[in-house]
Parts: C-alpha cells; sequence; structure tokens
C-alpha cells in the first residue's frame, strides 16, 4: 500500500469496525434472525394482526405528522435564536435541549399530568370536546415534543452560516419580503429541514417512555409498536416481538432511504 | 441620475460612522469613496443602497427624497464585496432573479428574460457558465456575475463594495480597465468603495476621500494628487513621507533631522500661501528630493531599480528617507547632501490633521 500523509488509518479503521459490529450489526443481525423460527407463513401471520397492523400504523403516520407539525415550529425557533439578541435568549436555548435531556419517562408523566382530563389544560380543552390524553392526539404530542430539540438543532447551524448579503442583494433586486424567504432563505435551509425532519421521525417511531403513559394505550386506537413488542415480551412471545421489531427496523430503513434521495434530489434541483 | 447626499450621520453603538456627509454626484460620473477601513465607506454606500438608515440629513436622488423609499423599490444595483451570489441558483438564475421577482403586471415574459440575461452573460464574456453554480466558478467569475446580476434590474445608480478586494492581483489589474470600459459604455453612474488609492486615481472621475466618517476631500485625482485639502489626504495618497516641522515666516524648519530649511517660496498647500506660523507637518514624495554625491547630511542604506529611477532608502540623522534618484548615482555606504525640492505643508492645527 502506498504510503500514507495521515497515519493510523488501519488501526483506527479496524477500532471502528469492531464496534460497528459488536454494537450495531450484531444485535441488528439478532433481530433479523429470530423471528424466523416461526416459520415465513408464522411471521406473516404473526405481524398481519390487526392490532400489529394498527399499531404500526400510529407509530408511523403519528411520528410523521408530528415531525411534519414541527417543522414550521421548529423553523421559527432556530429563526429567533440565531437572527434575534434579547434578554433570556440563552435561557430559551437551554430550555430548547430539555426533551433531549430530560428522561422519557418523566416528560411521558408531565405531560400526561397537563392534558389529562383534569389537568390544568386538559379540563379547559375537553370543555370544548378536545380530548387529548389517551386518543392519538396525544401519541403525537409527545411525539411532538420529543421531536421538536432534533428540527431546531440541525436547522440551527445552517441558517447561522446563511449570508445575511445574500438576503440583502435579493432586496436590492426589487425582492419582496416574502420573496426574499420563499426564494432564497428557505431554498438554502430545505436540506437542514429535510434533515432534520428525518431525525425527528426516526426518534418518534422509536420513542417510548414519553409516549405510553399519555398514550393510554388502547390496543387498535392509541396503542405504539414499540409497546406491542414490550407486551409479546411479557408474554414470552420472543418470535412475535422480534418480528414487530423487524418490521419496524424494515420500515425506518425505507422511510430515511426516501428521505436522503429527496435531499439529494433537492441539493441537485 | 443626479445625486445628492445633505448633512448625513450615522452613530452605531460606540463609534460614530459618519459625520455630516455633504456629495453630489452627477449622472454618468464614475466615483470612488477612497479611505483606509474603518473609515465609513461601506456605511455609506449601504445607505445609499436602502440596507442601512442614516441618523440625519437626507438622500436625494433625481431630486427625490429616499428616507421613505425601501432598498427593493430604488432600482440601484450593488455588488457586494464577497459577491453574495445566491448559492443554490444557477448563474442565469442568479442573474434572472431581479427579473423574476417583478410584480406579474412588470414582469417580462419567460422569453424576453432569458434574452436579457444571455445578453448580459455575453456582455460580461461568461455566456458558457450559464448552467453552473456559483461554487463552481472563480472569484473573478463571481465577480461578472454579481455585475450582471446587479445590471439584470437596469439600475439608475450602481454600487460597488470593494470590487476587486477579493481578488488576485493579476485578475485585479484586468478587470479594472474592464469595468472602467462597461461604465462608459453603457452609461452607468457608479459609485464604489475602495481602500487603494491606485484603483481610485486609475478608474474614477472623481475621488471622495474619507476619514473617519467625514469627505476630507472631493475632487479629481489630479486635483487631489496636486492640491491635498489637509495633511491626512497629503499622507495617504501619493507615496508621500511625514515630517514634523515649523514653519516661520520665511521658511519650514525640519525638527529633528538633519535637512536644509525650505524658503516658503517653494512650499506647495494653502498654509504655504498664508501667513501663519506655527508647529506643521509637512510632506515629500519620493521624486521631489535632490542628492548630491559627496560629504553631506545623508547615506545610502539601499537600492531597487524601478523603471529607468532607483528607489533608494537613505539615512538621514535618525530617520530613513525613501527618494528617487537617477540610475549609477551612489553606491550603498557612500554619502551625499540630499535635499527636499519641495513640500505639502499643513499647520498642525488645521482639523483633521492626521491622528
Amino acid at each position: 500500500m502506498r504510503q500514507r500523509s495521515l497515519p493510523g488509518f488501519g488501526a483506527s479503521l479496524g477500532v471502528t469496525l469492531v464496534w460497528l459490529v459488536g454494537l450495531v450489526l450484531l444485535p441488528l443481525l439478532a433481530l433479523l434472525l429470530r423471528p424466523w423460527e416461526l416459520g415465513p407463513l408464522g411471521v406473516w401471520r404473526s405481524l398481519a394482526e390487526p392490532r400489529v397492523l394498527a399499531a404500526l400504523r400510529l407509530s408511523f403516520l403519528g411520528a410523521l405528522a408530528a415531525s411534519a407539525a414541527m417543522l414550521p415550529l421548529g423553523l421559527l425557533v432556530a429563526w429567533v435564536l440565531v437572527r434575534y439578541r434579547f434578554p433570556g435568549r440563552r435561557l430559551l436555548d437551554g430550555v430548547v435541549d430539555l426533551p433531549f435531556a430530560l428522561p422519557t419517562a418523566v416528560a411521558g408523566l408531565a405531560l400526561t399530568a397537563l392534558y389529562a382530563p383534569n389537568g390544568w389544560l386538559g379540563e379547559p380543552l375537553a370543555a370544548l370536546g378536545l380530548k387529548v390524553a389517551y386518543t392519538p392526539l396525544g401519541v403525537g404530542l409527545a411525539m411532538a415534543f420529543v421531536g421538536l430539540p432534533f428540527i431546531v438543532r440541525t436547522v440551527e447551524p445552517v441558517l447561522r452560516d446563511l449570508p445575511l448579503e445574500a438576503e440583502e442583494a435579493a432586496a436590492t433586486l426589487g425582492a419582496s419580503r416574502a420573496q426574499v424567504i420563499r426564494r432564497v432563505v428557505l431554498p438554502a435551509l430545505a436540506p437542514a429541514l429535510l434533515a432534520g425532519f428525518a431525525m425527528a421521525s426516526a426518534r418518534a417511531i422509536g420513542e417510548y417512555g414519553s409516549v405510553i403513559f399519555i398514550a393510554g394505550n388502547m390496543p387498535m386506537v392509541s396503542e405504539i409498536a414499540p409497546l406491542l413488542i414490550v407486551v409479546r415480551l411479557e408474554q414470552f412471545d420472543y418470535a412475535g416481538a422480534a418480528a414487530v421489531g423487524l418490521a419496524m427496523l424494515a420500515l425506518s430503513f425505507l422511510l430515511l432511504l426516501a428521505l436522503n434521495l429527496a435531499t439529494r434530489f433537492w441539493r441537485r434541483a | 441620475m443626479s445625486l445628492e447626499l445633505r448633512g448625513l450621520s450615522r452613530r452605531f453603538d460606540n463609534a460614530q460612522a459618519l459625520r455630516d456627509i455633504a456629495l453630489q454626484v452627477d449622472g454618468g460620473e464614475f466615483v470612488a469613496l477612497l479611505g483606509p477601513s474603518g473609515s465609513g465607506k461601506t456605511t455609506l454606500l449601504r445607505i445609499l443602497a436602502g440596507l442601512d438608515f442614516p441618523d440625519q440629513g437626507e438622500v436625494r436622488i433625481d431630486g427625490q427624497d429616499m428616507a421613505q423609499v425601501p432598498a427593493r423599490h430604488r432600482r440601484i444595483g450593488f455588488v457586494f464585496q464577497h459577491y453574495a451570489l445566491f448559492r443554490h441558483m444557477t448563474v442565469f438564475e442568479n442573474v434572472a432573479f431581479g427579473l423574476r421577482v417583478r410584480p406579474r403586471a412588470s414582469r417580462p415574459p419567460e422569453a424576453e428574460i432569458a434574452a436579457r440575461v444571455r445578453r448580459l452573460l455575453e456582455r460580461m464574456q461568461i455566456a458558457e457558465l450559464e448552467r453552473r453554480l456559483p461554487e463552481q466558478i472563480s472569484g473573478g467569475q463571481r465577480q461578472r456575475v454579481a455585475l450582471a446580476r446587479a445590471l439584470a434590474i437596469e439600475p439608475r445608480l450602481l454600487l460597488l463594495d470593494e470590487p476587486f478586494g477579493a481578488l488576485d492581483a493579476e485578475v485585479r489589474k484586468g478587470l479594472r480597465h474592464w469595468l472602467r470600459a462597461l461604465h462608459v459604455e453603457l452609461g452607468l453612474t457608479s459609485l464604489f468603495v475602495t481602500h487603494d488609492q491606485d484603483e481610485a486615481m486609475e478608474l474614477a472621475d472623481r475621488v471622495a476621500v474619507m476619514q473617519a466618517g467625514r469627505i476630507v476631500q472631493f475632487d479629481t485625482p489630479a486635483r487631489i494628487l496636486d492640491q491635498p485639502a489637509n495633511g491626512f489626504v497629503a499622507g495617504f495618497i501619493g507615496q508621500a513621507q511625514r515630517f514634523a516641522g515649523r514653519l516661520t515666516s520665511q521658511e519650514l524648519i525640519f525638527e529633528g533631522l538633519p535637512l536644509a530649511p525650505l524658503p516658503r517660496a517653494l512650499l506647495l498647500g494653502e498654509a504655504a500661501a498664508g501667513a501663519g506660523q506655527g508647529p506643521a507637518e509637512a510632506f515629500v514624495r519620493t521624486h521631489e528630493w535632490q542628492a548630491t554625491p559627496g560629504p553631506g547630511n545623508a547615506v545610502l542604506r539601499s537600492a531597487r531599480a524601478a523603471g529607468g529611477r532607483v528607489q533608494a532608502v537613505f539615512a538621514v540623522g535618525p530617520a530613513l528617507i525613501e527618494a528617487e534618484i537617477p540610475p549609477g548615482l551612489l553606491e550603498p555606504g557612500e554619502t551625499c547632501q540630499l535635499d527636499p525640492l519641495t513640500a505639502r505643508v499643513f499647520l498642525a492645527d488645521t482639523p483633521f490633521a492626521t491622528g
């Protein structure tokens, strides 16, 4: 092999591979293999149960909807943090990360207390006919809560690097503020927004702790797929649990692949 | 097109960026704002474009007060120092931007937009780059794209912030002549900011020399060279060396140096003609010295040939003096008598003397 100017390639690649295989690939491989002790037909039956399909639908559609709803809000929070200087900005900056740092069960309990039918917000909302806790809406709310920081933190650095001069140039060329946002700012932020959306979705799909309390976990209505895995484990149905896990893995992979391709397409367009 | 500035002032948190600026530019003029960094040049340019706002004073274009006119309605082209191209758009789309954002009623049809953009790109000699992204072209090419983009809106005034600042010397020279020719050919009225006096002197019809937020002189390059308004201009322009001195009723005495006094009749500048006396500063350019070989007040330290003349450095007392001498006159280490032929002199109490 040719002499390299940067030493240590062999050693560092070796360590990286060992860790990746041991920590990531091996567990995933186990997950891939486990369900098949039911046989292909068994796996199919195990996944085709209406309860499983409902849980998968709630986890994935809920995560996508919650992340999509958080896109404009995350962009706004990032915008405020980057573009304005005001007292309390650092505090706000820290608050954004709270969902990262909080133990998820604590977040779940707090959300439930707030939105339960007799909670601070749950009671007035119930009076308006809007039930949040123990419904799919509550599931989405918890997912939005954990997803928001991902969007803010991926958009923020890109927005900070966005030169103000490009916006000023657009203004001297006759663009209105709305045209500047639509034609200059948003296209520059699109890849970051998409990446933030992908991360928020991935986190929300797998979210367990903060969701199960507010969800109420009624089968067919507000039961998420990760909970179903736990339910099956408690019934010693290890292969069945792994089958749900396998389905989540496959769907997540397809989702991230699609988002990745979309980002790449966007960069080129 | 005519541009008129009156009593313009701008203060930032801890610095007065502009003080009482007055300026009148006629249509078709090419004007340079020249000054050291921090003298307020860019702030002035941004106020003209509507990107910043004065605390006091007014900007009038063709007699119309610009105070309530937002940047997008001013029709003033602005070329940013670092070009500020839209990174996600091709060269073509960058140039077309100003036409595409027009309200529907005044927006040209697509075919005409394309034709105008292509014409501009050809004019800028970058027609072959229309499908490239800004990151895929060189600095000089980006500069031309930025210029084409600003010209696409048919601006009544073109503003350029350090137009050659980010380019290497080679490209810079070529672009200068090209820009000057373009200005004449398109009948533009242009203002550009620079801290490079050669650039300002070579390109501009008139130069506004700025110091600490003021325009200290606004004149043709020739007159700025011949009759600098104060010590700052004299020191900033034309490779002049500054000396401390004292002006008496008869002559200028150089203080602390073994240089012969200069009779008043040989001095330049208003102070020499007036009757004022006292501490003064004097500026002597490199070609305004005479060296006579033999015993004297100076020793030649080093010499460097420069186009038929020799740039020499003399030690005179505690000071080093740069002067031009004919080739072959002296060898390093030899002594001579060094005398100033003339000096621009300013009394020390002149406003805004160099600090």
